[in-house]
């Protein structure tokens, strides 16, 4: 863990923010939060994260539509984006990966998958 | 007296300017500039019904029965006055089946009948050919009058004028009758020629009135004065010498009818025809005529009475005598040259109109359905076909004058006049019954015939006989075998009338109880079911209905070759090709043969030859499925079917229509509902999930880390219970809902009262207010009626709101308000809070289920499902429940309870 990479945590459930800020921060991420959509489009602009952990469902604008943005921006494209959700069915899944999302995890989920997770979008990219 | 030279050369002059016009009419037409087609020409040439017999016999009627001679006139105004129910449905046919007589148009009818055909010609001949006896005597006597001459039924035939007279005629009938074969049978240099003379001898018999009337006497008011005090001429002038009401009757009705079938007059008025419009302006042109040729009558026959002795001389000639004994000899001449255009108009026209019957319906079907015939007939058949009509008119005419020298002066010729109409008469029955009444058969139509005719023969013809001393008189006095019931004229004892209309009562009671009886003892055939449609119906249906009726197979050339024999191959192919065009081919070679081309290669030779003989023609050379009468009915019943039945299918595609809508809608609710139902799956399992994730991720840290410092321990258990308190009110709530959607919640119901209920809620709630630093009041009033509802719903559905009120108040001073008041439909309850407000468009939204607010703290934490809940049970109560809100100015979520639900209310009134 040389370089410290950054990322971005956009959900509007607090507890979850809670629990995975938690444990970015464990893992050595520098982590930022975002409540809504629109703010995590501006925080991905303004701070240039490495990796998004990005739920579907927020208030103002959804997680597709974040990640679609952020895909279609060549300057933001390099941003992985790790797409979690807790409407588990298949269509969000493959609606998700085809927007461009790097992953996809459905909620809950396991720490230990979302870590690993998140160290392997990361770790290609090193 | 006039030199025989004079009248005979001033005839001849006239039958030269006759021919003239004819051959004018002729030519004109020739040059297709129809002189005739003119409604005028067409109302004159009607008045063909006024002869020789009226035009000398009216003053004698008049002299004998003073008013009496009207009804002959009034009959034919009536039938004009509705010739646009009858006389036009004559033309129409007639028209479109090129029905050529009356013999034609009856047996066409009956399923084109040879058997009727010939018998209706046959009748007609014996019925008219005196008629024209008649007229030749006119003509004849008047001259003898004229010249000093005797009449000519004495002395040498061949010094007698009838004879050379009938020959004239026949000889004029024979170039405008029989020019040539027309495929249409029209004959217009002849009805110019008759128009004309209608004209003559309405111009002399004026001018013979006027004369009379203004200079033999002094107009007339001299003249009426005069007859009034004449003791024999009085009477005359009243209605009492001029029959009883049954004789005035029955002569209308007879006269109704002649003017129809009269051979002579349905070749005029229908035949002849050249447009249906003009019955239009014959309907008042026709009886205007009548009235100005009879307006002189009682002048003419009152100034002869008075003139002459009594019983000297024979009002009939009063119109000739009484110019005469004046000096008038021009007048005279005029008269003269009047009566006989009377005459000669009818003798033309109706052996025009014989000669054509006995030859279209008698002799050709019989020569047609001959195999000898058909072996040595000549290929071109045009020829004969004029020879037998030239034949005809010359047998006709001869065989008129053969009766004018037999009968002479007899009693049956005098009154031939109306005993030929009585004749003609007997085939209205048929005529008209068929053109109205589907279920007349030709077996009818035969009996009927038979029977009127024989009735006519018998106590008209025979009686008329038996005056003219050729029969014992002891046969009319006694009657037949002397049984008293038999007598001719006193059938059955009934005879307190004139003998016409004792005939006519007898003749049409046989004749239409025949008609009808035997035509309802069997029903039609099926030929006879095609064309009484067609009859029947002419006036609504296509003439070519007639085609539906055939079947078979024809070869083009056949039917080419056969009607060329008739016709002509030149005018054959002219019409050929009209017709190819008229069915949008090019060329004759090219139409189908089908049965609308065999129908009109039928009526195009049915034209020339008459239906009958028409139709054995065109049998010979076509191969014909004969139709059962089942079919015929089919295919008439098939016009209404189809149209019964496409209204029945546009009913069923506009049921089906519904149907699809229905189903469509149907289908959309469905889809709405499992829309619905899967975005409630969705939507738990993502409300279950979210708590869900939290907890998992806690206690994951929590177990993998045991190093994270207390605090932070503290707090993650903290986290971890709250989301299980959510899990499980989550849990609760959709078993609720779910309960209370399927109707399966239980209700306990309890009285209420509502003060009570909203201040113990206050205390358990009001801690979810305080919670947000927020202050609660209450505004509620001495009493409200006590309801009989589920306590514990109400406690939810009030917890529910104060705690969405308390989440959505702001920070700092944030107020909610219960307020509890009695409205017009009952109790009614309002939570107000003085948070963010919600935007009209989300105001129904919200109580959709998981579709929340957001609070002001920006998440709500609700389920998502506490306001459906509530609605549900506000609802189950017969209340409603609803928000009003203002953005920025809080929201007031209020709910009302119906007062039905007031336990009593005589305790509700006395509490308020």
């Amino acid at each position: 863990m040389t370089q410290s990479k950054k990322i971005l945590i956009a959900d509007d459930e607090p507890n979850i923010v809670i629990s995975l800020e938690f444990l970015m921060k464990r893992e050595g991420f520098q982590v930022s939060v975002a409540g809504d959509g629109e703010e995590a489009i501006a925080k991905i602009r303004s701070e240039s994260p490495d990796l998004v952990l990005l739920d579907v469902m927020m208030p103002k604008k959804s997680g597709f539509d974040v990640c679609q943005e952020v895909k279609g921006d060549p300057a933001l494209s390099a941003t992985r984006i790790l797409m979690l959700t807790a409407k588990g069915r298949d269509t969000e899944m493959a609606k998700g990966l085809a927007l461009g999302a790097d992953a996809y995890m459905t909620k809950p989920f396991s720490t230990k998958d979302l870590v690993d997770q998140v160290k392997q979008l990361l770790g290609s990219d090193a | 007296m006039l030199s025989s030279s004079v009248i005979v050369g001033a005839s001849f002059a006239y039958l030269v300017v006759l021919f003239g016009v004819a051959l004018y009419g002729d030519r004109r037409a020739d040059a297709g500039r129809s002189l005739i087609a003119n409604p005028w020409v067409y109302a004159l040439s009607l008045a063909v019904y006024c002869t020789a017999w009226t035009y000398y016999g009216s003053v004698g009627r008049a002299a004998t029965t003073g008013l009496g001679f009207l009804p002959v006139y009034l009959g034919p105004t009536l039938v004009m006055g509705v010739s646009w129910l009858v006389l036009l449905k004559m033309v129409r046919i007639s028209k479109a089946y090129r029905i050529t007589s009356i013999a034609d148009f009856i047996a066409s009818r009956y399923g084109k009948s040879r058997l009727l055909a010939s018998m209706v010609t046959l009748f007609a001949v014996i019925g008219i050919v005196p008629y024209i006896a008649l007229q030749l005597k006119a003509v004849s006597s008047e001259y003898g009058l004229l010249t000093g001459a005797h009449p000519g039924t004495s002395g040498d035939w061949y010094r007698d004028t009838a004879l050379y007279m009938a020959l004239v005629l026949a000889a004029f009938t024979m170039i405008f009758g029989t020019r040539h074969l027309d495929a249409t049978e029209r004959h217009e240099g002849m009805v110019a020629a008759i128009a004309f003379e209608s004209i003559v001898k309405l111009v002399a018999f004026l001018a013979v009135g006027v004369v009379v009337t203004y200079f033999i006497f002094d107009g007339w008011e001299d003249l009426f004065v005069r007859a009034a005090i004449a003791p024999d001429l009085a009477p005359l002038l009243s209605l009492d010498m001029a029959g009883s009401k049954a004789d005035w009757f029955a002569l209308t009705v007879l006269s109704a009818l002649a003017f129809l079938m009269l051979p002579r007059q349905f070749q005029i008025a229908v035949v002849e025809n050249v447009d249906e419009r003009h019955l239009k302006r014959a309907t008042w042109l026709f009886p205007l005529y009548l009235l100005l040729i009879n307006i002189f009558v009682l002048p003419i026959a009152l100034g002869g009475m008075l003139r002459f002795p009594a019983d000297v001389i024979d009002p009939d000639s009063f119109v000739l005598t009484l110019p005469l004994a004046e000096g008038y000899s021009t007048l005279t001449l005029l008269a003269f040259i009047g009566g006989l255009s009377a005459a000669t108009s009818m003798v033309i026209v109706e052996t025009i109109a014989l000669s054509t019957m006995v030859c279209n319906d008698l002799v050709m079907p019989l020569l047609l359905s001959s195999q000898r015939f058909r072996r040595w007939a000549p290929h071109d058949l045009t020829g004969l076909l004029l020879l037998i009509r030239r034949g005809a008119i010359v047998v006709i005419l001869l065989l008129g004058y053969l009766y004018f020298r037999l009968a002479g002066q007899a009693y049956a010729l005098v009154s031939i006049g109306l005993i030929s109409f009585a004749a003609v008469v007997q085939f209205a029955p048929a005529l008209l019954g068929g053109m109205y009444w589907r279920g007349a058969t030709r077996n009818g139509a035969v009996a009927g015939l038979t029977a009127g005719f024989c009735v006519w023969l018998y106590t008209l013809l025979l009686p008329s006989f038996a005056k003219s001393g050729w029969l014992p008189m002891t046969f009319v006095d006694s009657g037949m075998f002397g049984i008293e019931l038999l007598m001719p004229e006193r059938l059955f004892g009934f005879g307190d009338v004139n003998a016409t209309t004792h005939a006519l009562f007898w003749s049409m009671l046989a004749n239409i109880g025949a008609f009808v009886t035997v035509s309802l003892w069997r029903p039609p055939t099926a030929v006879e079911a095609g064309q009484a449609s067609v009859f029947v119906d002419i006036l609504k249906r296509e003439p070519r209905g007639a085609a539906r009726f055939w079947r078979g197979q024809a070869k083009i050339d056949d039917l080419l070759a056969l009607l060329a024999r008739f016709l002509g191959a030149e005018r054959v192919r002219t019409n050929f090709l009209a017709y190819a065009h008229s069915q949008g081919v090019e060329q004759i070679e090219d139409l189908e043969a089908d049965g609308h081309l065999v129908h009109f290669a039928e009526t195009l030779l049915a034209g020339a030859i008459g239906s009958v003989s028409a139709r054995v023609m065109i049998a010979s050379v076509v191969q014909e499925e004969t139709l059962g009468l089942e079919e015929v009915m089919n295919i008439l019943d098939e016009a209404s079917q189809v149209r019964a039945y496409s209204r029945e299918l546009e009913e069923k595609s506009q049921a089906l229509q519904a149907a699809t809508e229905d189903l469509r809608a149907a289908n959309e609710r469905l889809k709405e509902l499992d829309r619905v139902k899967d975005d409630f799956m969705s939507s738990v399992t993502h409300e279950l999930r979210t708590p869900l994730t939290s907890i998992r991720a806690f206690s994951e840290m929590l177990l993998d880390d045991p190093k994270i410092d207390l605090a932070e321990r503290k707090r993650f258990l903290g986290i971890i219970v709250e989301e299980t308190e959510r899990l499980t009110r989550l849990v609760n709530q959709v078993l609720d809902l779910a309960k209370i959607e399927s109707g399966h919640a239980q209700w306990h119901e309890t009285d209420v009262d509502l003060i009570e209920l909203i201040n113990h809620v206050a205390t358990t709630a009001g801690q979810l207010v305080r919670n947000r630093q927020a202050e609660l009041t209450l505004e509620l009033p001495v009493s409200v009626p006590v309801l009989r509802v589920d306590r514990d719903r109400l406690i939810q559905v009030l917890t529910n709101l104060i705690g969405n009120a308390a989440r959505f108040v702001p920070d700092e001073g944030g107020v909610v308000r219960v307020v509890l008041s009695e409205s017009e439909v009952g109790v009614r309850v309002d939570v107000c809070d003085n948070g963010p407000g919600i935007p009209q468009e989300v105001q129904s939204e919200i109580f959709e289920k998981f579709r929340q607010a957001s609070g002001s703290g920006g998440k709500p934490t609700g389920t998502g499902l506490g306001l459906p809940i509530s609605r549900q049970i506000v609802e189950q109560f017969g209340g409603r429940l609803w928000v009003t809100s203002r953005p920025g100015e809080g929201a007031v979520f209020s709910f009302e309870l119906p007062r039905k639900l007031a336990v009593s209310t005589g305790e509700s009134d006395a509490q308020g």
